[in-house]
């Protein structure tokens, strides 16, 4: 029987590769995507909100006629506080503030959120483009490049030099120069480094802070999407879409190997030890994992080589799931809205310490998420992503159970009967999380979103535009440029990339 | 108070220094990778004419060297280096060089295949880390074995001879091949290798087998012109063969800051060493981008008018526009000629209109010589002697 041939293989079906695959298949090529999983959808499983859905990609993949509804595409923040004084953010980045918060805060907030989603705004088109390169007649868009420029100075002396006095500096700093209110304070702090290996005051925070405030859902910036179904029915509807688009999509097929032919990437081999050829390899799985193990150190230079072995990939975070008898009581607060655990941002710093040296928090932080208390019909379930979380620690299943008491000892505080009402308890450590998704060291961005790994540095350098190092090689993983999240930014931007190298 | 006195005598002693320091009678003593070597014993005349004429012995422990042993050994020197060491068969030796990502080389040395498994390789500079780095993913391991093995250069036309008298039959060894031999209560490697274009050989053996094979030398090559010689010689003898040097010739790109002086084996003549069609290795992709374009800068020969060694001197189109500068030079006692080895833009690498713009030093004053170079063929000096096996009786 003849082989079918393809275009192109994209390896991952997670939202990039999902994402490029569509794009491809739509401009006439032939695609296959391999997914080692036994379901499609990658890393969104891990995640429980959206907040960078590309809306390049929610269109063109026409996502609501493949089954994409929001539960909420503006679900507001309680900050828990276990006296029942809570605040309530609502609205695109806690437009309106309710609650356990100064007079001064409410102006003051207000001030700095305008700042922080303008600055964000300035920013994003960035994510839409191929990095430059630090090169000389490198072909880079220099017409949106300074664009982008032309945008910041426009925003005024002050501004401009107050986006440049904050951009390197770090989330702690930022909130106490203007904000005094714990609870406030401690959400803004949790936002801004989830997901990442950093705490509020370790440097350069706010860089990757403002690349998560440029994201959009719906079309209105900042804020947070439930997708009804939960993330796992995003994931649907964008496997739905490529499908419907044409492209062969294959799961439990997991590569092992990019074959490598006359220094050309020239297939890909699978755990079965089938052979599939396709003159264009996408890669959309993290980039140690692509060059590492599935190219290989003898196909590629050693300074690369070195390069990737030390990319940083340090997961912090840790993913909670309690099957409920009923819903908890969290001292009154809206069940419906996403629940945040951070008291104040010297909380979320305090959560962040022990990770440095691979021990767990005595007292976490962790934003929750009560799918049944917006459909009464489904069983009850508190799903929470915890910081921080050690990824490597000395003895994992110590570190698992320390870490589950704690945040069971957590929860208790802010909703006290938790504990006698869960069923079934499981959690997700960074290493669990690496076994399970294949991200490096469980980062939720395939690759530590740090300054120094972004943009043209992202994920590595003379990689960092899509175009792996060897022909016929493409990177389309959270672990390049603009980064993770739900977003399929990075697998569009490789898309476009490939067709413009056609 | 510390018990690290280490600093007060920074540089390491060989393991011929009881036989090097007697016969340094100009105590004239150099920093060869942290060891004292001899720059000239006596002479420095009569020891590059030794290398001509008679024989030497020169000390060659300070020379860098790393065992890389394992099953995958081959494959990773083919990743490593330039050219084919698959094709190196036992017993063989071959002159390599290496590069970065970026195409720039690191070193160059000479490869010797020990054993189906096992390799040396000898060098100027160290490199342990990107050795190291550079064995990730291979069934391989790489030693810095430059202190386990005491190696002397024996160069010159009666070299040969001398280890005959000395019990060695070498009649049959061709160049770049070796021989292994039980010497003393240890074993010697001789292979046909040198620094001089000339006839020679290069012993290697275990430190405490030193001593013994420097005097089994002496003795065998007393009524034949042996002596020995120290860099300065070996530097007039490298120059005379065209023989380039890390580090004087080009700036290796692990140390090199300025980014325009990074050179690739194809602006430093070595271009013949690399084999495209190997597969993959480390630079490929950039020095097939380099060859694709054009490289920037050639190295060339020169000889220069006149009888002032060139050393540093910068190179000038129509004495005008500045075109290269000259990494080493000498005065040629065998071909009585003022030779240069040069970088120079890859456009005059042909040579008309090229002037070296030569410092004289006469009793105090600089006189500024601007002195026609010409591009001539390397090597300056190879003697038929040098590859004819058996090796003459001289």
């Amino acid at each position: 029987m003849p082989m079918p041939s393809y275009d192109v293989i994209v390896i991952g079906a997670g939202p990039n590769g999902l994402a490029a695959a569509h794009r491809l298949a739509s401009r006439g090529a032939k695609v296959l995507v391999l997914e080692g999983a036994n379901t499609p959808g990658g890393g969104a499983g891990l995640a429980h909100l959206s907040y960078n859905l590309d809306a390049r990609v929610e269109a063109a993949m026409n996502l609501r006629d493949h089954g994409l509804r929001w539960m909420s595409t503006n679900l507001a923040t309680t900050a828990l506080s276990a006296d029942g004084m809570h605040l309530r953010l609502e609205g695109a980045l806690g437009d309106r503030l309710t609650g356990n918060c100064s007079d001064a805060d409410h102006i003051a907030w207000a001030q700095l959120r305008r700042r922080l989603l303008r600055f964000a705004a300035v920013l994003s088109p960035l994510n839409q483009m191929t990095p430059p390169r630090i090169a000389r007649k490198a072909g880079n868009h220099l017409l949106q490049l300074a664009k982008v420029g032309l945008r910041a100075r426009m925003l005024g002396a002050s501004e401009f030099r107050e986006l440049g006095r904050i951009l390197l500096t770090n989330v702690h700093d930022l909130l106490d120069d203007e904000l005094t209110s714990p609870l406030l304070k401690g959400v803004l702090a949790f936002d801004a480094t989830l997901g990442g290996w950093l705490g509020p005051r370790s440097p350069n925070t706010v860089l990757p802070w403002l690349v998560r405030l440029s994201g959009q859902t719906a079309g209105v910036q900042g804020v947070l999407g439930l997708p009804k179904g939960g993330m796992p029915a995003l994931a649907a509807a964008l496997a739905r879409s490529v499908e419907a688009a044409g492209v062969t999509l294959r799961c439990n097929a997991r590569v092992i190997r990019i074959m490598i032919e006359a220094e050309r990437a020239v297939g890909v081999t699978l755990t079965s030890g089938e052979e599939v050829r396709a003159p264009r390899i996408l890669s959309a799985i993290a980039p140690a994992v692509t060059l590492l193990d599935l190219v290989g150190p003898r196909h590629l230079d050693t300074g690369l080589t070195t390069r990737a072995r030390q990319l940083k990939a340090r997961g912090g975070t840790a993913k909670l799931d309690l099957t409920l008898r009923a819903l908890p009581d969290f001292r009154g607060a809206n069940l419906k809205d996403r629940l945040v655990i951070a008291g104040s941002e010297h909380a979320v710093e305090t959560a962040f310490n022990p990770v440095k040296y691979g021990r767990t928090p005595d007292r976490p932080v962790m934003e929750i998420v009560l799918p049944s208390a917006h459909d009464p019909e489904a069983p009850h379930h508190l799903s929470a992503i915890v910081q921080f979380a050690p990824h490597a620690p000395a003895d994992r299943d110590a570190a698992r159970q320390a870490m589950l008491a704690a945040c069971m000892a957590q929860l208790e505080t802010q909703a006290p009967g938790i504990g006698a009402l869960v069923q079934r308890a499981e959690i997700l450590m960074p290493f669990d999380i690496e076994d399970r998704y294949g991200l490096p060291g469980g980062q939720w961005h395939a690759g530590e979103l740090s300054v120094e790994q972004m943009l043209f540095l992202r994920p590595l350098p003379g990689v960092a535009q899509y175009r792996g190092p060897i022909p016929g090689l493409w990177l389309a993983s959270a672990g390049c440029h603009p980064g993770g999240g739900v977003s399929g930014t990075p697998g569009w931007n490789a898309a476009l990339a490939m067709e413009a190298a056609e | 108070m510390t018990a690290l006195r280490h600093y007060e005598t920074p540089l390491q002693t060989t393991a011929f220094h009881p036989r090097t320091e007697a016969a340094n009678k100009l105590w004239s003593w150099g920093n060869w990778a942290g060891y004292a070597t001899v720059l000239t014993y006596e002479d420095l005349a009569m020891e590059h004419s030794a290398i001509r004429n008679t024989a030497t012995v020169y000390d060659l422990c300070p020379m860098v060297k790393y065992r890389i042993e394992g099953p995958e050994a081959a494959v990773y020197l083919n990743r490593l280096t330039l050219r084919d060491a698959a094709k190196l068969s036992v017993s063989g030796v071959h002159y390599t060089a290496w590069v970065t990502d970026q195409g720039h080389l690191l070193d160059d040395g000479t490869l010797f295949r020990l054993a189906p498994d096992q390799y040396r390789l000898c060098c100027q500079e160290r490199h342990l880390p990107w050795l190291l780095d550079s064995a990730h993913g291979f069934d391989v391991t790489v030693t810095d074995e430059t202190e386990e093995i005491a190696a002397l250069s024996l160069q010159g036309p009666t070299s040969a001879e001398i280890l005959r008298l000395a019990g060695f039959d070498v009649d049959q060894l061709k160049p770049f091949r070796m021989m292994d031999l039980p010497f003393g209560t240890g074993r010697l490697m001789i292979s046909r290798t040198g620094f001089t274009g000339d006839l020679g050989y290069e012993l290697w053996t275990t430190p405490d087998q030193a001593l013994a094979l420097w005097d089994a030398l002496f003795q065998a090559g007393a009524l034949h012109g042996l002596r020995p010689i120290g860099s300065a010689a070996v530097n007039i003898a490298r120059l005379e063969a065209g023989f380039i040097i890390t580090g004087y010739d080009f700036t290796p790109a692990d140390i090199c800051l300025r980014e325009d002086r990074l050179r690739s084996p194809l602006e430093m003549g070595l271009g013949w060493l690399i084999d495209w069609d190997k597969g993959h290795f480390t630079g490929k992709a950039a020095l097939a981008r380099q060859r694709d374009h054009g490289p920037k800068w050639a190295f060339v020969g020169l000889e220069i008018e006149g009888n002032i060694p060139a050393d540093g001197a910068i190179l000038y189109h129509a004495q005008k526009r500045e075109v290269g500068v000259i990494t080493g030079a000498c005065w040629s006692p065998v071909l009585k000629k003022n030779i240069a080895l040069a970088q120079i833009l890859a456009e005059h690498a042909a040579g008309s209109n090229i002037w070296a713009e030569i410092y004289a030093l006469r009793e105090l004053h600089y006189e500024k010589l601007m002195m026609r170079a010409r591009v001539v063929e390397r090597p300056f000096f190879a003697p038929a002697r040098r590859r004819a096996t058996p090796p003459g009786r001289f």
